[in-house]
């Protein structure tokens, strides 16, 4: 009995090692472990021992149907790793064939620049603050110390709705109203950004509608310094760390003293060529100290309160950044242009 | 302002600058210097030459054969020139010269003759046609007679010089004068000034006033005015380095009479005019306002309709010219002229203003009395034009002036404390700087201490208050001096208000779902005006509000609408073979409710957006979606669910739009906007195809945005999922139907979602299916099979019972 289990063994151990299919497997555990199978059938026959003989043979036939049963699992993994690799095989793809398109939308060029600027201004305290685009002249003029008969009060430059409405011709209207609102006695540290109009004729350089930053800083104690230092700070960060800034004076009916901001060009350098006309320098923005009259007509006292002010366009500013040529670009919308700056 | 070089020389010395140097001092200091240009950089060739004779070409009538003694040489040159002779000295381009315009001077043949160089027109030389003489535009420049034979051209005709292009802000009127950029340029420099002298040599006993009389009517519109007679004049060519100095500053030389009034005009800041003094007849001369109805031909030989309010001179009778503006014709200096009635005056800045915006008229003088002169230098202006009519007119200066003078010569006291300066600025600069900065700028000052009392000269009429004097000191100290400090105040956080951070929640959805950001003009058309208004705005029956002066039709109006501006950007677009877009915007519009514009109108915020073409193309897998109701319909329902606000579409018929495809939406039961698809007419008119709008109104976006989300608990039971499919009329809005089963499920049921819609075979005409799938849940327990069936039950029976559906099986 001993022997005819060996050859069992042998037999079956022989079969699984040349089974080429799961299908040849399932039928050798059939005809070896299955109820008729030759194990089992060997194995009815054991009442037939001795009792001594029983537990030996009983042990070999164990011995047997695990090493059958540890074969035919090993084999079965084999042949199903091989199948599933086959599987897997016949599934490849052609990985550059492209993939199912997103629409990828995008911010306004124009949206970008602003919240840059925002984003630079907040990080340094100042609050966002907004008016109407529909603005009267008293805000818009009187109380930046644009009288009425003020020869800087150009009708032609504005765009009036009535004798007293009119599109705000800048965003400065908002520094009036903030201060106004804040009732002269606390410090305003703020930025408006905002739409702002001229009655000019569309051409590459000059849009009808645009976009400003006004920004004001208005304290006990506010040095011209520090205005300085605050645009540094901004141009630094907007245009790049190697940029250098220059003040240079200038005019404006609201600041006194009044600075017009230059940066270091960044195509030449600052040793001149055509982009900043020869000159190194790119002008980038006005500003200047609060005029005291500004601050009083605010109901801030000019004796104890002082502050700066600037204001910047963020077309002027993508267009250098970006070397757009025609402002007009930023209201046109086709999509070649706005789909550039995607990720701006 | 035009900076001659060369003229400005004589009054400071600007050492061994170049004109580029110099430029950026002057910028950076406060005036910006626009652009630097020379007259003639390369001229180097072009000598005094002498003909010494001139013949016709032997083969060309129109051409003269000439010898020209060029000191080492004599050159036979053929010249074109009508003008050219004999006995001439001229100004010769040698073979081997360049002209501006790169032209090269060299031996060529002209009908056979050799002709070696050229004799030069001031065109040739560099020189603007419109500043050359008009009786020589056509011609050769003839040299005075003591120009040195073989002498270099180029000092002679001042082909040397630099002009500086001053871009002046309105405050430094003081600069547009030589004498007014000279006290800038000797501040920044630190260098001495020297000033004309105005002295006259008194020949004439005769007192001006026996020949004229002078009248002011209102002396605060005209607070002097002085008259002075020249007589006995020759009118003729100006010398050569006054009409080289005028050229240069951009004027052209006429006669010496009108020169030297222009020449002051442009030294001293001072307009002047010269009266042809035989042409005013009565002797006199009245300052009075213009009548209406009275007319003056000006010098430019306009008639000019004149109005109450324009300041006139008159002969007593007669307006002779408009005051501070231009002369009259009628008086007008000839070649014939003798004697001139000299006017130095000063006129008030705002009445001057006046008569420009009433007629439209701009001068070299009206631009000076506008901003206002230098009170201190009227008078002396008229001196210093008889003084140079009596040196190069030859003319007799009558003693006296006739004036009327109540002109305020004195000069503002401003105090200025340096300790307070300091402050300001953010700087340490030492009193003693102080002093030095206030003797470079020529101001006198009386010092005590800290405190400086400041005379303001009267040229500077720009300085009034304590902040003027901070930036006289600040620029000439340098603005790049200046410290870069921070601000030290009191900090504050800074950071977005809610509604500005919503707004860039908004955007960046928007950018996320696939749209392009646009941004549109706020000014439209008549047509957009009336167009696509959302139906919240439409119930307030706004009034449209349009522009006093509109610059075209095309910008006329303040929009109630943006989707106008965003269609035709699309029609844009396609034109440009762009067909496939989706765009978006968040903008304002303008609602007024006033007849007559009154108070500023109520500016709204909208969300809109425009969507045409393909939304999904995905060829090689043949997959291909066009923008439908649907598509833009999930991007706004994806905004309500990111910003947790519920929202509903009911179905709408709005004009200029298709008729069965278009909802207003619905936020907290109120209007807030619309979507749908525009009318194919409209559409097809922007060349169009089916294309998708939405209008929302933020502000009602704003009130239920709640910026912190209210968390709920992750359930620990698990959910079930019963699917229904209805049968129902097929004009029952599958949301109606949704409403009523989450309504009647609540609260088991959490989610409903609508997965088949079907028409056809198994369903009777007329009918549809609707497949409903449901999700249950407890948040506490696991729900019992019976639990859900008794939900599913009410749910089903409720349907059947509101629209007559029953269940398909």
């Amino acid at each position: 009995m001993k022997e005819q289990l060996e050859s069992i063994q042998t037999e079956a151990l022989e079969k699984i090692a040349s089974a080429a299919e799961l299908r040849e497997l399932q039928d050798i555990k059939v005809a070896y472990l299955g109820k008729k199978g030759s194990l089992t059938t060997v194995l009815r026959g054991m009442g037939k021992l001795s009792k001594e003989e029983r537990p030996v043979v009983g042990e070999i036939a164990n011995q047997v149907r695990e090493a059958i049963t540890e074969a035919l699992n090993q084999k079965t993994g084999k042949l199903e790793q091989e199948a599933m690799d086959k599987q897997l095989e016949s599934e490849a793809i052609d990985v550059t064939l492209p993939g199912r398109p997103v629409n990828v939308g995008g911010p306004h060029l124009l949206t970008s620049i602003l919240q840059e600027i925002e984003d630079l201004f907040i990080g340094m305290g100042f609050e966002v603050r907004e008016g109407p685009e529909v603005e009267t002249d008293y805000f818009n003029f009187e109380a930046l110390n644009l009288p009425k008969n003020h020869p800087a009060r150009d009708m032609q430059d504005t765009f009036y709705l009535t004798n007293e409405l009119l599109l705000r011709t800048h965003t400065s209207p908002v520094q009036a109203r903030t201060m106004q609102e804040y009732g002269g006695n606390r410090a305003v540290k703020m930025i408006c950004p905002g739409k702002v109009y001229r009655r000019d004729t569309d051409d590459a350089t000059h849009s009808h509608q645009f976009t400003q930053v006004e920004g004001l800083y208005v304290d006990k104690d506010v040095r011209m310094s520090d205005l300085k230092g605050v645009l540094d700070k901004f141009a630094k960060k907007m245009f790049g760390e190697d940029r250098e800034i220059r003040l240079r004076p200038s005019f404006f009916p609201f600041t006194e003293p009044s600075v017009e901001m230059d940066i270091s060009c960044k195509v030449c350098g600052g040793d001149g060529c055509s982009v900043c006309k020869q000159s190194g320098w790119i002008e980038i923005l006005g500003g200047g100290m609060v005029h005291p009259k500004v601050l009083e007509m605010a109901g801030y006292d000019p004796k104890v309160y002082s502050g700066f002010a600037f204001g910047m366009g963020p077309e002027r500013i993508a267009m250098l950044k970006y070397g757009i040529s025609d402002i007009r670009q930023f209201y046109t919308n086709d999509i070649r242009f706005l789909k550039q700056f995607h990720h701006a | 302002m035009l900076v001659s070089l060369n003229w400005l020389k004589n009054y400071v010395d600007i050492g061994d600058l170049t004109p580029e140097e110099l430029a950026e001092k002057i910028t950076k200091t406060g005036i910006e210097v626009d652009g630097i240009e020379y007259i003639a950089e390369k001229s180097s060739d072009v000598v005094v030459g002498y003909v010494t004779s001139c013949e016709k070409h032997p083969n060309a009538d129109k051409l003269n054969l000439c010898q020209v003694d060029t000191g080492e040489e004599t050159l036979q040159i053929i010249c074109g020139a009508p003008n050219v002779a004999k006995g001439q000295k001229v100004a010769v381009a040698k073979p081997g010269a360049v002209l501006p315009g790169n032209v090269k001077i060299k031996r060529v043949k002209l009908r056979g003759v050799e002709s070696n160089g050229m004799i030069c027109s001031l065109q040739e030389l560099g020189f603007a046609e419109k500043f050359v003489p008009k009786d020589i535009a056509d011609g050769i420049y003839v040299l005075p007679e003591d120009a040195i034979v073989g002498g270099n051209v180029a000092p002679l005709l001042n082909l040397d010089d630099a002009i500086l292009e001053l871009d002046l802000t309105p405050n430094r009127a003081d600069a547009l004068s030589m004498i007014g950029v000279a006290y800038e340029i000797a501040a920044i420099l630190d260098v001495p000034i020297l000033l004309p002298d105005e002295e006259i040599e008194q020949t004439e006993e005769t007192a001006a006033d026996e020949y004229v009389e002078v009248e002011v009517e209102d002396t605060e519109l005209n607070p002097y005015y002085g008259a002075f007679i020249v007589k006995d004049l020759e009118v003729k060519p100006s010398p050569l380095w006054m009409s080289n100095y005028l050229m240069a500053a951009g004027i052209r030389p006429i006669n010496n009479i009108v020169d030297i009034t222009n020449y002051v005009l442009l030294e001293y800041g001072q307009p002047l005019h010269a009266f042809d003094y035989d042409k005013l007849q009565s002797g006199k001369i009245a300052v009075r306002q213009a009548r209406e109805g009275e007319k003056l031909v000006t010098l430019d030989e306009v008639e000019r309709n004149l109005s109450n309010g324009q300041l006139v001179i008159t002969d007593g009778e007669n307006p002779v010219a408009l005051a501070g503006v231009m002369g009259g014709a009628s008086t007008e200096v000839s070649a014939d002229t003798k004697a001139v009635l000299l006017e130095a005056a000063y006129f008030d800045p705002a009445s001057v203003r006046k008569t420009v915006k009433a007629t439209g008229l701009r001068s070299e003088s009206s631009t000076r009395f506008e901003k206002g002169v230098d009170p201190d230098r009227v008078r002396r202006a008229g001196m210093r034009a008889c003084q140079l009519l009596q040196t190069y007119a030859g003319g007799k200066v009558l003693a006296g002036a006739v004036e009327v003078d109540k002109l305020d010569r004195s000069e503002k006291i401003v105090e200025m404390d340096s300790d307070e300066i300091n402050k300001r600025l953010g700087t340490s600069i030492s009193t003693n700087e102080m002093v030095y900065i206030l003797n470079k700028l020529r101001f006198f000052f009386e010092q005590n201490g800290t405190v400086f009392t400041v005379q303001v000269p009267t040229r500077r009429q720009d300085i009034t208050i304590f902040e003027d004097m901070l930036e006289e000191v600040a620029r000439v100290y340098g603005y790049d001096n200046l410290p870069y400090t921070l601000p030290e105040g009191e900090s504050h956080a800074g950071a977005l208000t809610e509604t500005q951070a919503l707004k860039r929640n908004v955007t960046s959805y928007m950018q996320g779902a696939g749209l392009l950001e646009t941004i549109t003009y706020s000014l439209t058309d008549e047509e957009a005006i009336g167009s696509f208004i959302t139906p919240e705005i439409a119930a307030e029956e706004p009034k449209p509000v349009s522009l006093a002066m509109p610059m075209s039709e095309d910008h006329k109006y303040l929009r109630l609408s943006m989707l106008p501006g965003l269609i035709r950007s699309l029609g844009y677009n396609q034109a440009r073979n762009q067909p496939d877009i989706a765009y978006f915007e968040l903008g304002k519009i303008f609602v007024s409710h006033e007849d007559v514009l009154e108070s500023q109108p109520d500016e709204r915020l909208r969300l809109t957006g425009a969507l045409t073409g393909k939304w999904l193309e995905n060829p090689w897998q043949q997959e291909k979606k066009e923008v439908d109701f649907y598509v833009v319909k999930g991007i706004l329902e994806g905004l309500f669910e990111h910003l947790d606000i519920p929202v509903e579409f009911e179905q709408a018929k709005l004009d200029q739009m298709h008729p069965g495809r278009c909802a207003v939406i619905k936020v907290n039961n109120r209007t807030a906007g619309f979507i749908g698809q525009i009318h194919p007419l409209l559409a097809k008119g922007e060349d169009l195809g089916e294309t998708y709008v939405f209008d929302v109104n933020m502000e009602e976006v704003i009130a239920a945005y709640d910026p912190e989300p209210s968390y709920q608990q992750i359930p620990k039971y698990p959910s079930i999922t019963r699917d229904i499919a209805f049968i129902l009329d097929e004009d029952i809005a599958a949301g109606d139907v949704q409403r009523v089963i989450e309504e009647t499920g609540a609260p088991l049921v959490k989610r409903v979602r609508i997965f088949d819609v079907y028409q056809g075979e198994h369903v009777p005409d007329g009918k549809k299916s609707i497949a409903y799938s449901l999700m249950y849940q407890h948040p506490d327990k696991t729900l019992t099979d019976d639990e859900v069936e008794a939900s599913y039950q009410k749910v089903v029976d409720t349907v059947n019972a509101q629209f007559s559906a029953y269940v398909r099986s």
